[in-house]
């Protein structure tokens, strides 16, 4: 870093390099922009930045995050607290809901099983779906996982930990959503492995 | 420094924000670590998933380097076998089992050949466990440990070999083994070297014995000395299979 930079734009910049997306150089270039634009920008991102620090949380039933706990949509008096959908990340339940064609409610495991990364079944929010799913009330359990190797093994996992009769006797549908050709995809482009599974998972017409 | 070769992905590490570190089963090179530029992009995700067979380049200055990977879909086995929580169970602890005790850029043609053998019969649950099995005596065979199936340790028989005595890795025959029953690893019948070829079916008590076996070998003769257990994955492979 340059020595004639002050240490409070320096600190500024380095924070910025830290987010996604952001090397130093472009971290440069936001840190430079903020402070051009000071009053329009800077300080109310201060303020969002302060508040969400300050008010958002973990829900405490599903995972997501929100200001409050439990999180809007667990307290949505409108969705079908019945149908659980479990999801990866919070990324995926955005992802979800902006197809907004689900209804029911989630569950954010916080990551998948990972050999590689040493995540183990403890260190996701899998007891908390196991809990929930076997209180009762439950009719279906929708499995969102990614079409990975770690995601089909999260969910076959979790498959066979709430698979049987809950507590009232009840027994619950587990799906999970279908493997295949994306909207917009072109067979020519597509790997064989995803034909292979929209060949296996096709259905009548 | 350059090579190209085909293998099978084992492990796929995301690096930075788009690059990924991968370690490649291959048969020449054994397993071997190369970054890939733009690993966990959208289009690489599905041929970077463990169990798939693809095609590499490996290009780095000097050869101790980490060095790059170009690759290309060789199969999508993951994709298929993710479908079955027993053959997934199965590829993860092989590919879990290879990562954690095969040394790296060490050549084991044989363990590669099997491992090969192995996943193209992963779907098939009647068979795939006692390969798995074969496949894991090969690998510890291959690292120096290997089982001396061959005749009874204690009186020299070749036959009736029943059980394997877990000091030395040798087989004992029936008669032996009897006072010392609780002491031993049972030998499953698929791995007696007489009843070998008249196999079609195996027992479950067969894939428990099996299992028992070459974990017990895997895990003191080779993890141990590195200070680890088996891993999770197979762990989790027995406790499906044994139930």
């Amino acid at each position: 870093m340059a020595q004639n930079i002050s240490p409070e734009i320096e600190r500024l910049i380095k924070l910025l390099s830290k987010l996604p997306g952001l090397g130093p150089r472009s971290a440069r270039r936001a840190a430079l922009e903020l402070i051009k634009k000071r009053e329009p920008l800077m300080r109310p991102l201060v303020t969002a930045m302060s508040d969400a620090a300050d008010k958002i949380e973990e829900c405490g039933v599903c995972g997501n995050i929100d200001a409050a706990n439990p999180c809007h949509i667990c307290a949505a008096p409108g969705r079908d607290q019945s149908v659980i959908c479990v999801v990866q990340d919070v990324g995926d339940l955005w992802a979800m809901e902006r197809a907004a064609t689900f209804k029911g409610v989630y569950h954010v495991l916080g990551g998948t099983l990972s050999a590689i990364d040493g995540i183990r079944p403890e260190d996701l929010r899998i007891a908390g779906l196991i809990g929930r799913v076997k209180g009762g009330g439950i009719s279906e359990v929708i499995l969102a996982m990614n079409a990975t190797v770690d995601g089909q093994t999260t969910a076959h996992y979790i498959t066979d930990h709430i698979e049987g009769p809950n507590q009232a006797g009840e027994r619950v549908t587990i799906s999970r959503l279908a493997h295949g050709v994306p909207v917009g995809g072109e067979l020519d482009y597509l790997d064989d492995g995803t034909i292979n599974a929209a060949l296996s998972s096709r259905r009548p017409f | 420094m350059d090579w190209t070769g085909e293998g099978y992905v084992l492990s796929v590490k995301k690096h930075g924000e788009t690059s990924a570190i991968i370690e490649v089963f291959t048969r020449d090179r054994g397993r071997h670590l190369g970054l890939v530029r733009g690993g966990v992009s959208r289009k690489l995700r599905p041929v970077l998933q463990a169990g798939n067979k693809i095609k590499v380049e490996w290009r780095a200055r000097l050869s101790e380097h980490l060095g790059y990977f170009t690759v290309e879909g060789v199969n999508s086995r993951a994709a298929e076998l993710m479908q079955d929580r027993l053959s997934l169970a199965g590829l993860n602890s092989a590919c879990a089992v290879a990562r954690e005790t095969l040394p790296e850029r060490e050549p084991h043609a044989d363990v590669f050949d099997a491992f090969e053998v192995l996943i193209a019969n992963l779907h098939d649950k009647d068979i795939w466990p006692a390969l798995y099995i074969q496949w894991e005596a090969g690998l510890l065979a291959s690292m120096g440990y290997g089982l001396d199936l061959s005749r009874c340790a204690a009186t020299g028989v070749t036959d009736n070999l029943t059980h394997v005595s877990p000091r030395s890795g040798r087989a004992v025959c029936a008669q032996a083994a009897e006072p010392y029953r609780d002491k031993l690893y049972s030998l499953p019948s698929f791995m007696q070297p007489l009843s070998r070829r008249n196999d079609i079916t195996v027992p479950q008590c067969d894939v428990e014995d099996g299992l028992r076996l070459t974990g017990y070998f895997l895990e003191t003769r080779i993890q141990w000395g590195v200070n680890r257990t088996l891993p999770e994955a197979r762990e989790r492979m027995v406790g499906m299979l044994v139930g």
